[in-house]
């Protein structure tokens, strides 16, 4: 038995995955009708921790109690008839059902063998209304944008009569409105009883929220506290061990020459839905340009087409004052292109490639890594032990597969590959997506000494701490369409969420 | 998918399937003129369609309940095959059809197995699993066969009562033998199955986004396997009509690449039992109006020409009527739980 006024209690749970200990000996607890944050870096244990009281691990040691009663979980359904709702990261949604067929997907009520849909409309829309979550049960999923689509994953837990609710990093990918529209939701329902896990990084967010807080690092809890207790700075220290920098230094840029010109860029995505659509902006040499945007706003198809990935449908490049549309990556690679692309592991590196071999993936063709078609694997072992050291990667050695390497060692192998030669721009997409904060300083300070060297620096990202903290100046993205650009220091939160969203500001200054 | 919603469906489905209605008008107008000028050799070509079609929507149905869960299956060629043999061989030994016909859907039913082992418990490559069968099939119907096995019969037609009388449309529909009408059956219920139930729900979640699926508490190991056999008993089926009810012996290699061609059939017919329907009954009518076209001697035009008919008609309806097809998400790739 344990207190029956804790909706969840996890005694001494540990979980061991081959090489590493996931969670040592974990003791939480969860208070009806409480909010609370489970705070961590990636890999800290908050998701194996979380994925156990789901049902999709099984523990090897320690104990579940749910309502104070002990309760052995093994697989979802032991979960979902417990009460325990959760929502995932990824969205476990199918994008080409409805909203309808998504929530009662696994919990279908039916006549006969028959799905019985007009029901499920009805219990929906009863949901919508008591819970303030609107929603068309007939929407297709992948029409909707990613902050409904997290709606529907919250109604298909209450519709499972979910009391218990794990929101996993819910708002990576929301707006700052959608965001504070969800804390809204929860809560609304944390004052209907449901008791709310809110995992995340993000510090701000959890001091606005959260009820309680729990730190977590490298599988073990480091404490549980409240808002009123902590700030910032401490939150970050006690989620990484030491003290963090949260924020870049760096002097006032002194921007040079236009170094990237875009004039009317139009593009399409791989569903030849035009996603790109007129975009116009500079960027000098000496400063950061910040793309400012909710994910899905063109940024993707916009990098690609810069980096001669995807072909423009329309408009002009010039790069370095030489018109560049239609040209081969390699034609910008050798005229001074760096680029961080968004998924490493798809587009940055070759994972089953060694270390060395991915460091010279732009340059392999070149002397003294090459001779005719001779392939020289002396030059480049000793590039590649240069590199790692100067990049403090951690790897083995550079025969290691790039793939056993942890996402913030593969990002470093990126950017010491990019940066290791003559660069005038750098187009960096979502630079830090999933790395822990030690290695995000890493990366922001590369950055800004690229910028202080002279390079041009077009930063596209959709976080807006990174945004605000890295650019000189800020061009906001939405709907395919740079909708402002300001001085980084007169732009708000505020400000560049409602841009963000679609919204337009009073002083709102000319493109360009 | 659209056909769950009955309501919504309802309200505008003439429009929304403006292109088939239209369709189906055209083809009814040539249909009856035709009749009207040449009642017997549009009898033929009508009866020859629907005969060509059926191993072909069978085929096109196996490779649909598979692909829809995720599992990608090539091996409809040697699911046939095999299904047309054993059905063949328990013809020859017992002289029982109903157990003929039941023994070669049972084959069927057996190669999904083994293709749903490899593919889902062992997470092989599912195109080398189904080319596995393909070769085992050819491999071991080559080598049991033996020339001089003669059958007693085959399947006969079963006239339907007063249907049956009514022109044209009766001698072609209500008078066929069992496996064409239980085929059309498994059209109308595998449409049912996939888009009304409670399982077609789940096997659809299952081959669009298995952790989704999984997330909310289905099996989809579960689901593919039996998915995979369901669509194996039709394969087996649809040999079963080749060597019990079209033909009435077996030959080597009969099936004659037809379980790649129920593929064709399934991706023209974009995954929907009702578009392989179709699919399959234009191939079908390619190639009774190839024979026919022979038959009569259209001395003019060269028969080689004449042969490249079904390859035509394929492409152009391909090209105008059938816009992008999107296939299930998560089809090839096996599901690796967490």
């Amino acid at each position: 038995m344990s207190d029956p006024a804790l909706a969840l209690e996890v005694r001494n749970v540990t979980k061991r995955f081959p090489g590493v200990v996931a969670n040592d000996k974990v003791n939480f607890t969860l208070r009806k009708g409480e909010i609370h944050a489970l705070l961590g870096e990636n890999g800290a244990g908050k998701s194996t921790l979380m994925n156990i009281i789901y049902g999709l691990y099984s523990q090897d040691e320690g104990e579940i109690y749910i309502d104070g009663e002990r309760a052995d979980i093994k697989d979802p359904n032991d979960a979902i008839a417990r009460g325990i709702g959760m929502v995932h990261q990824h969205f476990m949604l199918v994008p080409v059902f409805t909203v309808a067929e998504n929530i009662v997907l696994g919990s279908e009520t039916t006549n006969g063998p028959t799905l019985d849909m007009r029901t499920a409309h009805q219990q929906i829309r009863q949901l919508s209304v008591d819970y303030g979550l609107e929603v068309d049960p007939r929407a297709i999923v992948e029409d909707l944008p990613v902050g409904l689509q997290q709606r529907v994953e919250i109604i298909k837990a209450l519709y499972r009569d979910a009391r218990i609710l794990v929101l996993d990093e819910p708002t990576s990918v929301l707006t700052p409105q959608e965001a504070s529209d969800l804390f809204r939701i929860m809560r609304e329902l944390s004052d209907r009883g449901v008791s709310i896990i809110f995992i995340t990084h993000k510090l701000k967010e959890v001091l606005a929220i959260a009820d309680r807080i729990t730190v977590m690092r490298r599988g073990r809890v480091v404490g549980t506290t409240t808002p009123e207790e902590v700030d910032e700075p401490q939150l970050a220290a006690m989620m990484v061990g030491r003290e963090v920098l949260l924020r870049v230094d760096k002097e006032p840029a002194t921007p040079g020459d236009e170094v990237l010109v875009v004039q009317d860029l139009r593009a399409r995505d791989d569903r030849l839905v035009e996603t790109v659509r007129g975009v116009s902006f500079s960027v000098c040499a000496g400063e950061i340009l910040g793309i400012a945007g909710v994910q899905g706003n063109g940024q993707t198809e916009l990098a690609e087409v810069l980096t001669g990935l995807r072909p423009a449908m329309g408009g002009t490049v010039y790069l370095g004052g030489v018109p560049i549309p239609f040209q081969e990556p390699r034609f910008l690679v050798e005229n001074g292109l760096a680029h961080i692309p968004e998924d490493r592991q798809k587009h940055g590196l070759v994972l089953s490639y060694t270390v060395a071999d991915n460091l010279v993936l732009n340059t392999y063709y070149q002397e003294p890594y090459a001779q005719g078609i001779r392939r020289r694997s002396g030059p480049i072992l000793q590039r590649a032990a240069e590199l790692i050291k100067q990049y403090d990667v951690r790897t083995p050695g550079p025969q290691a597969l790039v793939g056993t390497l942890s996402g913030g060692n593969q990002q470093k192998v990126i950017v010491a590959r990019e940066l290791s030669r003559p660069v005038r721009l750098m187009v960096a997409n979502q630079p830090t997506r999933g790395l822990d904060v030690g290695s995000i300083e890493f990366i922001h300070r590369r950055l800004v000494e690229e910028r202080d060297r002279g390079v041009a620096v077009l930063l596209i990202s959709a976080e807006l701490d990174e945004i605000m903290g890295l650019s000189d100046r800020i061009a906001v993205i939405y709907h395919g369409q740079i909708v402002a650009t300001l001085p980084a220091e007169e732009a708000t939160r505020e400000q560049l969420g409602i841009l963000m969203a679609g919204g337009t500001v009073a002083e709102r200054q000319p493109a360009g | 998918m659209e056909a769950t919603l009955p309501t919504t469906a309802q309200d505008n489905f003439f429009y929304r399937h403006r292109l088939m209605v239209g369709l189906l008008l055209v083809i009814g107008v040539i249909v009856a003129v035709a009749h009207s000028q040449e009642p017997r050799i549009t009898h033929a070509v009508l009866s020859a369609t629907l005969r060509q079609s059926t191993p072909l929507v069978l085929g096109a149905l196996c490779g649909l309940w598979g692909e829809r869960t995720g599992v990608i299956n090539i091996g409809i060629e040697g699911q046939m095959l095999l299904g047309a043999f054993i059905g063949f061989l328990v013809n020859v030994f017992t002289g029982n059809l109903f157990l003929a016909v039941s023994a070669g859907i049972l084959m069927g039913v057996l190669l999904g197995l083994l293709l749903a082992f490899m593919s889902v418990t062992l997470k092989m490559d599912q195109i080398i699993g189904g080319t596995v069968i393909n070769i085992l099939a050819l491999g071991i119907t080559g080598y049991f066969y033996q020339q001089g096995l003669t059958t007693q019969g085959k399947l006969q037609p079963l006239p339907l009562g007063p249907l049956a009388d009514i022109p044209l449309i009766g001698p072609v529909l209500f008078n066929n033998p069992p496996i064409t009408y239980l085929t059309l059956f498994l059209v109308g219920f595998s449409h049912y199955l996939l888009f009304y139930s409670r399982w077609g729900l789940r096997s659809r979640a299952v081959g669009e986004h298995p952790r989704a699926a999984d997330t909310v508490g289905i099996n989809v190991y579960l689901m593919r396997y039996v998915n995979v056999m369901f669509g194996g008993g039709m394969a087996g089926l649809a040999g079963a009509f080749l060597s019990l009810e079209a033909v009435g012996t077996f030959e080597r290699a009969m099936t004659n690449g037809r379980g790649f061609l129920a593929l064709a059939v399934m991706i023209f017919g974009k995954w929907t039992p009702l578009g392989s329907w179709g699919a399959a009954l234009l191939v079908g009518l390619t190639y009774a109006l190839n024979t026919q076209f022979q038959f009569l001697g259209l001395g003019e035009i060269p028969p080689q020409f004449m042969g490249t008919l079904p390859y035509l008609i394929t492409i152009i309806v391909l090209a105008v009527f059938v816009g992008h097809a999107r296939p299930p998400a998560a089809e090839g790739i096996p599901y690796e739980k967490e």
